[in-house]
């Protein structure tokens, strides 16, 4: 079973994408802010990383280059999955090594999946 | 244009008088003139440059919080629909979260009008005779169960006769709310949130004190600038539209009160505004 953590400070759409996932047969982990995200990144050692921007304690731009530059965590694919739209924000994001830049809002859980499994060579 | 005036004015100053101290001391008198010019100019490009950004993060933060709780509704209402089964508390539950995000929704359209009414001058306040002890009160009421939540303690300390006093009771309850709001939302791990209220002859004062975060010395000047948030709190609460204090402002302004405040960052900020009573 493949394992996705998702990095989101806002429980309702952690809720969401957890419960639906796991329907589609991914075992999901969570965590609220960029520290607890680094922190269960290096232990579970997830399949694939979905990672928010606005985070508490550590920002999601700070997570990705951290998590980019540990030998243990730099493969590991990264999906950038926030409301935040900006020309300057995706080429960042691209730039520190993230697979797929999604605005949240333009996406149904469905599309979201598809991309996973695309990812992940499914 | 200025500085070819100046030239011109010296050359015939100095034409017509001859010592050279009184042409040096022109000289300097018209290179300080054109200095401070120079110096309104710069500052005027600089202001020019700082709203810019200011707009830049507004469209930023704006769609950045409008697309939240909606891509909450729409994520959830995708779970319900894929889940054959929920049980009936299940489906509650996630209903309350739709309910919570349409909430949501509706307090930011309402701020984002409320700064459209500020900004077209017709906030159309409809002073009356109140007394601000009670409404301060029943907000303090109001906002118990949040205050607890949050692990604060939230107290009203007022003097014994606080006057009548001629405001808009809506306008200005909205103001302390948010106030409140803040005070509570920005003590973290716990503290005391204070309400003082208290009268001089002509005026009456109100004070909103927390022990919370603090706003960072470098955002203090932008604080009530629309959608503005000030970096720290970025890091702690990700949620908040940046409007409360632009809109308290315009309220207290349109009312002839003033409004400020001062923080310290890790120690606490203390809101405060004065409000005129008038006679008529």
């Amino acid at each position: 079973m493949k394992k996705i953590l998702f990095i989101e400070d806002e429980p309702t759409l952690q809720k969401a994408i957890g419960r639906y996932l796991e329907q589609e047969g991914y075992e999901v982990k969570n965590a609220l802010d960029g520290d607890l995200g680094l922190e269960i990144a290096k232990k579970e050692k997830p399949d694939l990383i979905l990672l928010d921007i606005i985070l508490p304690k550590r920002d999601g731009f700070e997570v990705l280059s951290e998590l980019k530059t540990d030998e243990e965590t730099k493969n590991i694919p990264v999906i950038v999955l926030t409301n935040l739209e900006g020309d300057a924000d995706v080429e960042k994001a691209l730039s520190l090594g993230a697979t797929t830049y999604l605005v949240k809002a333009n996406y149904k859980l469905e599309e979201i999946t598809a991309k996973i499994k695309e990812t992940l060579g499914q | 244009m200025v500085t070819i005036l100046a030239m011109i004015g010296t050359y015939f100053v100095a034409v017509k008088y001859a010592q050279p101290e009184i042409v040096a001391l022109i000289v300097i008198g018209v290179s300080f003139f054109l200095m401070v010019i120079g110096y309104f100019i710069t500052k005027g490009f600089e202001d020019l440059a700082q709203a810019n950004r200011l707009k830049t993060e507004f469209v930023s933060i704006a769609s950045h919080q409008l697309r939240t709780p909606l891509t909450g509704i729409s994520w959830t209402i995708d779970l319900i629909r894929k889940t054959k089964d929920f049980d009936r508390k299940e489906i509650m539950e996630r209903l309350d979260e739709i309910d919570e995000g349409n909430q949501r929704m509706i307090r930011l359209v309402n701020d984002l009008l409320d700064v459209a009414r500020v900004e077209q001058g017709r906030m159309n306040l409809k002073p009356k005779k109140v007394f601000l002890d009670e409404i301060a009160h029943s907000l303090i009421e109001e906002y118990q169960s949040l205050a607890k939540a949050s692990n604060v303690k939230l107290v009203l300390q007022k003097e014994d006769d606080i006057p009548l006093i001629k405001i808009d009771p809506q306008g200005v309850g909205l103001v302390i709310r948010n106030l409140i709001d803040n005070a509570i939302k920005y003590t973290k791990g716990g503290g005391t949130v204070r309400v003082k209220l208290t009268s001089e002859k002509n005026k009456i004062r109100c004070e909103i004190q927390d022990e919370g975060v603090g706003i960072p010395k470098k955002d203090q000047r932008n604080i009530f600038h629309k959608f503005f948030r000030s970096q720290n709190i970025m890091k702690y609460q990700t949620v908040g539209s940046g409007l409360g204090l632009f809109i308290a402002k315009a309220v207290i302004d349109e009312s002839d009160g003033e409004i400020d405040f001062w923080s310290e960052e890790g120690k606490g900020t203390t809101f405060w505004f004065e409000l005129p009573i008038k006679s008529k």
